[in-house]
């Protein structure tokens, strides 16, 4: 079972110093796209090294369009409009929109008049290219300001030229530069000729505006593709088709690293509608291409019945015999006993020698699947030498390399064109699909389509791993948490290394927060790949210790709310990425006010709070909920954020809203088990995603502050379970210890 | 065979008469706007109208059809390309996050509003429920319904108004 090569999906879990103590989701991230390059050259390139994630810019380059002002890879104004180019893969996280808003606010470009086109992939003109660790508004923040004020310090240079006065006797708005002492003005199409010629200031000189300038930040601004998208245009990956293309399926070993021994490739070539049948060996790399049998038909009908109709023979000899019961049972073994210490400060032991009151709780989370609705899929054309791809992928540079590896071409030889992306959650980030599509249609000698079924989907997904911790805690006579210790039972690919996703860090909670703490990791090994799932490692931390924290709570007999700002104590910062406990108080306290925590309950009713600071994010929610036989009716959540300023509100509010409706799927009845290393759920109706008639009223609250905006697709999911958990123990007195709850015969009502 | 879609009669040819319409839509006409989540009538990824009712076209055989009028997301814009009501309160709303789920959803709201132009919240999240969205943006599929609900009344008390 070492056949599998992980090199490039499990290069995912870093060496976690206590100064970067809580941004391990971040860095999981970069340590994806970093691959085998020197860490700190990757961290120099994209200015992700330093107390900021905001540092990256890429240095204007002369274009060769002289009537149109391009001064970067960001803008071009020319007599016919202004166009904003968004440079990362929108995967329902609202870039492509809320990245053009910050050019245009400093830009002083009135949002009308602006188009937005995506960019092509060009990491040289714009820095890293990819969506994932909620880093699009951090990373790129002060490069797409600085990007539209060099713009408009051209044109206002421009305008000052023809008008023969002072640059800083006029001024700029709504896409036009304004001379108020003579009443005139001109817009930015009728001067992107003379700015164009204008010298390119140095973006570092230039004064950005103040918070309380913005007129666009801020406020509730309409998707860009919102049109297109009701209209039912091709924006997505699998809406592709290109002259004279084929449509693809490629089936792999249902045991992932099995090899194809044999298969009936004459018959199903023989099948209406069929043009070929071959098998593809695989690269070794079970991120890249795996062994199996490539089916090329007229249409995507006829290659689905060609694939239910193929018969392979598998050789498993080193495939997956992965097993979850398995994995339980040594899991129930292993938590009586202790493993490698990740985190050990004070003296644990003697608190629980001396605590007044223990508990004590043993966690269990299921994998779970991305299951992003659009189905992994990419088209793909091989000619002359030279390979074109049409992938909805997280990682298009990534894709361009792998793929180009896969068919055994240099890089410059791929274009991908970055296409929307029918979900993403981390699944994309992993180009696979855009492998395989690459290989089939170097055989093919055609343009293809590949496109995976849900049941492949589901099959060979890369998932948020499960787990189980072991926890104990102590409070002493005051009430006072003085003992936490978190026995984590974790899987690995590679036998030392935790999956990605699966590896707890030393700055998890509270760590730093409670003075006598021990946390320790035991890796059991696994053959199946795991991934970065929407807040990779925070989604299942998050539950464990925000519920156990509850636990603590209620055997002090204290408030938990009470309890959870004690531990959280004075504000301050925690390391240098870490938490600022002031910011996690402060959206404690309003999720509370703002849900009435505290106030008289109906009969039945109970609420649960929970806190958790991932992806610099720090969020809180207050949940309601009614209990009646183990079904649960989630009345509201109420979630508190502070991730600095809002770029854009509507956006924002609907990332928080679908975080909430996410997390309450995921922990309702969300799981995916593995028997002799095939996945045991094959489409949806045996993995029931959260439907409308149980969506809870959701309300969200950002607080208004000054730090620097940070993303906003994940960390509203982790603190969904805990704060929903500890509600029904409010409720109905269960302490939920497993996800999804329904494996404790919870249900949604 | 010939397939009614959005007001045009499309030619087919020799189909296999068991293909889903979601397949003939998506390969053989050209419109992508129609979804493909699961395959297996779980999702709601590919809800095209069949004579006014949605249906699930992923499992819905292309002979079935008959000669039924569907419609899809591609054909709801009014013949001036303006967009209709269900269609204008998902944007106005900024319902989508990745959008993919939205035509089917749209397309069930839709088929809802046709049957029942004045939904109960009750009515709204019984007629939703087949639509899954993996993004979780059922709260303002809610608000958009209403919406569209209200600017379909509106207009049609206009024209009444006006007759
Ligand atoms: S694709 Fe038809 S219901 Fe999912
Ligand atoms: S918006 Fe992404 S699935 Fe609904």
């Amino acid at each position: 079972m070492t056949a599998l090569n992980y090199a490039d999906i499990g290069d995912v879990v870093p060496t976690v110093t206590g100064e970067h103590a809580m941004a391990s989701d971040a860095n999981a991230t970069t340590d994806l796209l970093v691959g085998r390059l020197d860490r700190r050259q990757f961290l120099k390139l994209t200015g992700l090294v330093g107390g900021g994630l905001m540092l990256s810019f890429t240095m204007p380059r002369a274009f060769g369009n002289s009537a149109a002002l391009q001064p970067n890879g960001y803008i071009k104004i020319d007599a016919t409009g202004i166009l904003i180019y968004a440079k990362n893969p929108e995967i329902g996280q609202g870039v492509k929109t809320s990245l053009p808003m910050i050019v245009a606010e400093e830009l002083d470009a009135a949002w009308e008049d602006v188009e937005v086109v995506q960019s092509t992939i060009d990491q040289s003109l714009y820095g890293v290219q990819f969506a994932g660790g909620s880093m699009s508004i951090p990373m790129n923040w002060d490069a797409l300001r600085r990007s539209g004020a060099t713009a408009r310090a051209m044109l206002l240079g421009a305008a000052a030229k023809r008008w023969g006065v002072e640059p800083s006797s006029i001024s700029t708005r709504d896409s036009h530069v304004i001379h108020a002492a003579r009443g005139r003005k001109l817009a930015y199409t009728e001067l992107a000729a003379e700015a164009a010629a204008m010298p390119v200031p140095n973006p570092q000189s230039l004064t950005l505006k103040k918070r309380d300038q913005f007129r666009l930040l801020g406020k509730r601004i309409t998707g860009v593709d919102n049109e297109a998208l009701v209209r039912g245009e091709p924006l997505f990956g699998i809406d592709q088709t290109l002259p004279g293309m084929k449509y693809a399926v490629y089936q792999k070993c249902p045991a992932i690293g099995g090899k194809v021994a044999s298969a009936n490739l004459d018959a199903i070539k023989a099948m209406p509608g069929v043009r070929d049948a071959f098998v593809l060996e695989g690269n070794g790399n079970a991120g890249e291409l795996l062994p199996g049998v490539a089916i090329i038909a007229d249409n995507t009908y006829s290659a689905i019945q060609a694939k239910r109709a193929l018969k392979v023979e598998w050789d498993e000899s080193d495939a997956s015999k992965d097993s979850w019961s398995h994995a339980k049972a040594e899991a129930e073994r292993l938590r009586h006993g202790s493993g490698p210490q990740v985190v050990n400060t004070g003296d644990v032991d003697a608190a629980f020698a001396s605590g007044a009151n223990r508990a004590s709780g043993f966690y269990t989370y299921h994998f779970v699947s991305h299951a992003t609705l659009e189905p992994q899929n990419c088209t793909a054309w091989f000619k002359d030498g030279k390979l074109e791809l049409w992938a909805p992928t997280q990682t298009p540079a990534q894709g361009i390399g792998s793929a180009a590896k896969v068919v055994g071409i240099s890089p410059s030889n791929v274009t991908l064109h970055q296409l929307r992306c029918g979900g993403g959650f981390g699944r994309r980030l992993y180009n696979d699909f855009t492998c395989e599509a690459a290989a089939i249609a170097k055989r093919a000698g055609v343009p293809i389509k590949l496109q995976w079924t849900r049941e492949d989907d589901m099959a060979y997904d890369l998932y948020r791993a499960g787990g189980f911790h072991q926890m104990d805690g102590a409070v002493d006579d005051d009430g006072k948490i003085t003992g936490w210790r978190d026995r984590f039972i974790t899987f690995t690919n590679d036998g030392s290394r935790p999956v990605s996703g699966g590896g707890i860090h030393p700055g998890v909670f509270p760590a730093g927060l409670v003075d006598n703490v021990r946390v320790e990791q035991t890796a059991l090994p696994w053959s199946n790949r795991c991934a970065a799932w929407r807040a990779p490692g925070s989604n299942v931390f998050g539950f464990v210790v925000q519920s156990f924290l509850d636990e603590l709570a209620h055997a002090a007999g204290r408030d938990s709310l009470e309890v959870l700002l004690e531990v959280l104590g004075e504000p301050r910062q925690m390391g240098r990425r870490g938490m600022h406990t002031g910011r996690a108080a402060g959206v404690v306290k309003l999720a509370a006010k703002e849900a009435g925590w505290g106030r008289e309950l109906s009969d039945g009713h109970g609420m649960g709070v929970a806190f958790y600071y991932s992806h610099a994010g720090h969020i809180a929610e207050v949940a309601e909920v009614s209990v009646n036989q183990k079904q649960v009716n989630v009345h509201k959540v109420t979630v508190a954020a502070d991730v600095g300023p809002i770029v854009n509100l509507s956006g924002a509010e609907n990332q928080m809203q679908g975080s909430v409706v996410d997390g309450l799927s995921t922990m309702t009845g969300l799981s995916v088990t593995f028997e002799n290393g095939r996945v045991q759920q094959s489409n949806f109706d045996r993995y029931p995603m959260l439907k409308m008639p149980s969506t809870p009223e959701v309300a969200v609250h950002f607080v208004d502050s000054d730090y620097p905006p940070t993303g906003l697709g994940e960390p509203a999911l982790p603190p969904l379970a805990p704060a929903v958990c500890n509600a029904i123990f409010a409720a109905c007195g269960h302490r939920i210890r497993t996800l999804p709850i329904s494996e404790e015969g919870f249900s949604l009502a | 065979m010939d397939l009614k879609v959005n007001g045009e009669l499309r030619s087919l040819g020799d189909i296999d008469p068991q293909t889903p319409l979601l397949w003939v839509l998506r390969d053989e006409l050209g419109l992508v706007g129609t979804k493909f989540g699961c395959g297996i009538s779980q999702c709601g990824a590919c809800t095209v109208l069949v004579d006014g009712q949605a249906v699930k076209s992923c499992s819905y055989p292309v002979s079935t059809v008959g000669n039924a009028a569907v419609t899809t997301v591609e054909g709801l814009a009014g013949s001036d390309g303006s967009l209709n009501a269900v269609q204008q309160a998902w944007v106005d709303l900024d319902v989508a996050q990745c959008g993919y789920c939205q035509a089917g959803q749209i397309m069930a709201a839709e088929a809802l509003l046709r049957a029942k132009p004045n939904p109960g919240d009750d009515d709204i999240d019984q007629a939703m429920a087949p639509n899954l969205c993996r993004c979780g943006t059922y709260i303002r599929i809610r608000e958009a319904v209403k919406v569209a609900a209200a600017t379909r009344r509106s207009a049609a008390e206009a024209s009444d108004a006006a007759e």
